[in-house]
């Protein structure tokens, strides 16, 4: 059985490695700092296996996160000079090469798709060949892995060291910024341990008048939105919106159908996640991805479709629910 | 109650737009310490959540194929396409690759597309190519480009929030599960959770399908604004020949 554990040590192993390419780069002023950080990542990655299985404690993982923020957060890392090829040589690469160089690309979803559906539900000697859960996950990893033997043919490369240093060239340019997401997470874990959702849940309480459903209704999606604007993850303020509103207050008093109130509240948080910076992965990274100057352009030209959606889940939970 | 203070810290961290790391690190901390928990159990839940959120970061192992890809012109080869594909405009393509991102992700396939694995390398550059086209300019003014390369971003992301959650086995669905079943003991089924996501991303597909067809009209403003400005000696030259 292929195990999702394999596969987050095989992307720990390629920022391991990418951290010893940052390290002999001299062009880059912050080196040191840069082969630090990314290679925390890394060994955190692998480290984080005996976590989950309970063989070593979580607290040197927690102490390498906050090393990895101060990293980051005070300015250590930076950027080489990226090694790639000019305007002109990409011109005349594509003129020779032409629609093959989609292949690779296209293999990466084709490849993920095809695990996620079709292998998924092969088993050799009772045992799945890929683990249950993370077909899709794993998917992407053997698809990443095929696209780039693909693509090392299709270009006729024969040291893949090229796209390796390719690969941190990307990954220098999108910087601490990927690894925001996953901080977000660790706040999310930290609010619920330290009881916040039970807080705000006394404070609406008080301030919300009793047996207003369409009022409770607009406070738990507005509620969900904005918390998510302030912490950049809908995961994160589900726990907190849901102990204050959704649960005691619509659906234990009010009676509203669970299913209806949970499953489009976190949708009017997904609302929150369009309009806010601090879902670096969904709306800085990709500004950065795409080298925009303005990095808010993603959120701009989400914000209204934002508002729209955030009306429309106020209304399903308010016409459907009760 | 003195618990909130750590989303104050947040709030003020990224409203004077301090190192969004930075600004989470000390919020966690924050937080942990006036909930009264120790500091090792803070590192512990620090540790615990990198441990069970390294999914959000894998998508870094598709970043060597395409940089690859990229040296030798991947992003070239996508505007050859695009010229060649003269019926589609910006806001059509756009349209349909929303619709497409939502019917993959509402099938569990959310992990196929996104900003490195396709929005940059073939979606921004093929509506960049649209736009070129249909304003016959050979480059797109900055501020155009940046607003087309931005609603390329926005199809993707709409069209995975409001897809993914029709799908069963995704981790919002299964966070509410898990969640319900773990504060209040009660038993929800993912399927009841995924059919309520359908009606909000059919309203996700109307209103910024919609928009994104709409933005062709809005490009056609702006790029007779941006030519207007950019040649206005041209014009007057043009019309001093027709008058002699």
């Amino acid at each position: 059985m292929i195990r999702a554990e394999w596969f987050y040590w095989l992307v720990g192993l390629i920022f391991v490695v990418m951290a010893g390419q940052m390290a002999v780069d001299r062009s880059n002023p912050k080196r040191w700092g840069s082969a630090a950080f990314w290679g925390l990542l890394g060994l955190g990655f692998g480290y984080s296996s005996f976590v989950v299985s309970g063989h070593a404690p979580a607290q040197p993982l927690g102490v390498a996160v906050l090393v990895m923020v101060c990293l980051a957060g005070f300015g250590f890392t930076g950027r080489g000079q990226q090694r790639t090829t000019s305007e002109e040589e990409r011109q005349r690469a594509s003129d020779r090469l032409g629609g093959k160089l989609f292949l690779p690309a296209l293999t990466i979803p084709v490849v993920a798709m095809v695990c996620a559906v079709l292998v998924k539900k092969v088993s050799i000697g009772g045992q799945p060949v890929l683990e249950k859960g993370s077909e899709t996950i794993l998917g992407l990893g053997i698809g990443a892995i095929i696209a780039l033997v693909v693509g090392l043919i299709v270009v006729k490369e024969r040291n893949p060291g090229v796209a390796l240093h390719a690969g941190r060239g990307m990954l220098e340019s999108m910087g601490w910024a990927l690894f925001l997401p996953q901080l977000l997470s660790i706040l999310g874990a930290v609010f619920t341990a330290a009881g916040v959702g039970d807080q705000v849940g006394k404070l609406v309480g008080h301030v919300l008048p009793h047996n207003d459903t369409f009022l409770a209704v607009v406070v738990y999606c507005v509620g969900m939105a904005l918390f998510t604007v302030i912490m950049g993850n809908a995961f994160a303020a589900f726990p907190v919106m849901t102990a204050a509103v959704g649960w005691p207050i619509l659906i234990q008093q009010m009676h509203g159908n669970a299913p209806c109130v949970l499953a489009v509240g976190m949708l009017a948080g997904f609302c929150g996640t369009l309009c806010t910076p601090m879902a670096a992965n969904f709306n800085i990274v990709p500004a950065a991805l795409l080298e925009l100057k303005d990095r808010y352009g993603p959120i701009k030209a989400q914000l209204p479709t934002a508002g729209g959606l955030l009306v429309c889940c106020v209304g399903t939970i308010s016409l459907f629910a009760f | 109650m003195i618990v909130l203070l750590g989303v104050l810290v947040v709030v003020l961290g990224f409203a004077t737009k301090r190192n969004p790391l930075l600004v989470v690190g000390v919020a966690g901390i924050v937080t942990g310490l006036l909930g009264k928990l120790s500091v090792s159990q803070i590192l512990a839940t620090f540790g615990n959540g990198f441990a069970s959120s390294r999914s959000v970061t894998i998508f870094a192992i598709t970043l060597p194929v395409i940089g690859l890809l990229e040296r030798n012109g991947l992003q070239a080869q996508a505007r050859k396409v695009i010229a060649r594909l003269s019926r589609l405009t910006t806001g059509r393509y756009l349209a349909l690759y929303l619709l497409l991102r939502q019917l993959t992700a509402a099938v569990g396939l959310s992990t196929i597309a996104g900003p490195a694995q396709t929005v940059r390398p073939m979606v921004g550059p093929m509506a960049e190519a649209a736009a070129e086209r249909r304003g016959k300019v050979a480059e797109l003014p900055d501020r155009v480009r940046e607003k087309v390369l931005s609603f390329s971003a926005s199809a993707d992301t709409v069209g995975l929030f409001f897809g993914e959650d029709c799908f069963l086995a995704v981790g919002s669905i299964l966070l509410i599960t898990s969640l319900v079943d773990a504060s209040y003991h009660v038993n929800l089924e993912p399927v009841q959770l995924a059919l309520w996501a359908i009606p909000i991303a059919a309203c996700a597909l109307v209103i910024h399908g919609a928009r994104l067809l709409w933005f062709d009209r809005r490009l056609d403003r702006e790029l007779a604004a941006a030519a207007a400005e950019a040649q206005p000696a041209a014009v007057t030259t043009t019309s001093e020949e027709t008058a002699r």
